[in-house]
């Protein structure tokens, strides 16, 4: 069996070496790895994941809740992504399926799917902007806020964890394409 | 760029959007009783209006669901944006809805 390390890299470690561009106010890092699991039901069987999880899931759209490294991304009005920083996916998703025998619905193990990046910095909006065409001021986008978008020419879940804090979570091919993407972005702003 | 009005997110770039064709139309119940000029007609022949148009959209890059759209093929203008299983409304019901 391909031991732990093989089997997941983070897509985004040679950027960590590769010379990012000098002076910016916005600043891009590499979110740890963490669990992530899709879940599609309906209103019951959410409440009931919510419940074994630890964190009460927004039903109101494109919000997500977080208690410590847990957090919930609403994704669609029957979808959520459930992520749990710096945990063994295969327990934590063992955990959820057995706590969810008797509800109809899936859940899927995608923690291998995407990379997370964050933008933090007072232009983080405006660098974010170079390539999202989502309006996101304050008002518009609150922190606390979450939605699927589009940034260049990739999809990626986008969420704002604080004012001047954005994450970014983004499919692993598209990973390396969205960092220098960003980067270049903070150069110029 | 175009706004368009997902059912679920709110007003949204134009950018996240995929057209999926023209809406309301069902597929037959019995297919095996129709001729193959019927079938045809089913499976390819399309209104091409000028004017409101009820169409099907798909929130690709966000929610990921279907709805529906009227939208004036004259001047692009989305009238309303609908879910899907609900019908356009009375004054928005062109010859065909």
């Amino acid at each position: 069996m391909l031991s732990p390390a093989i089997m997941r890299s983070n897509a985004l470690s040679p950027m960590r070496s590769s010379g990012t561009t000098a002076a910016s106010a916005t600043t891009l890092s590499i979110l740890p790895d963490a669990a992530k699991l899709v879940f599609r039901g309906k209103t019951e069987a959410i409440e009931a994941a919510g419940a074994h999880f630890g964190v009460k899931p927004s039903l109101e759209a494109c919000r997500f809740a977080a208690v410590g490294g847990r957090s919930v991304y609403w994704l669609g009005p029957d979808e959520w992504l459930f992520q749990a920083v710096n945990e063994d996916p295969i327990e934590v998703f063992g955990g959820m399926s057995v706590a969810l025998q008797a509800q109809a619905c899936s859940l899927v193990d995608v923690s291998h799917r995407s990379d997370g990046i964050a933008v933090a910095g007072p232009t983080a909006a405006l660098v974010l902007n170079h390539g999202c065409p989502l309006d996101l001021s304050l008002k518009a986008f609150p922190v606390g806020m979450c939605t699927r978008t589009v940034l260049g020419k990739a999809s990626l879940l986008l969420s704002r964890s604080e004012e001047h804090v954005f994450h970014v979570d983004v499919w692993r091919s598209f990973a390396p394409y969205v960092w220098q993407f960003l980067d270049e972005a903070r150069s110029l702003s | 760029m175009l706004l368009i009005n997902c059912p679920y997110c709110g007003p949204r770039p134009e950018a996240e959007f995929a057209n999926g064709g023209q809406a309301h139309i069902a597929r037959p119940a019995d297919p095996m009783s129709l001729t193959d000029d019927e079938w045809a007609a089913y499976l390819y022949m399309r209104d091409n209006t000028k004017g409101l148009h009820h169409e099907r959209w798909r929130h690709a890059n966000g929610c990921g669901r279907f709805f529906n759209a009227s939208r004036d093929t004259t001047t692009d203008v989305i009238k309303r944006t609908y879910r899907m299983g609900e019908r356009p409304e009375a004054e928005h019901q062109g010859a065909k809805p």
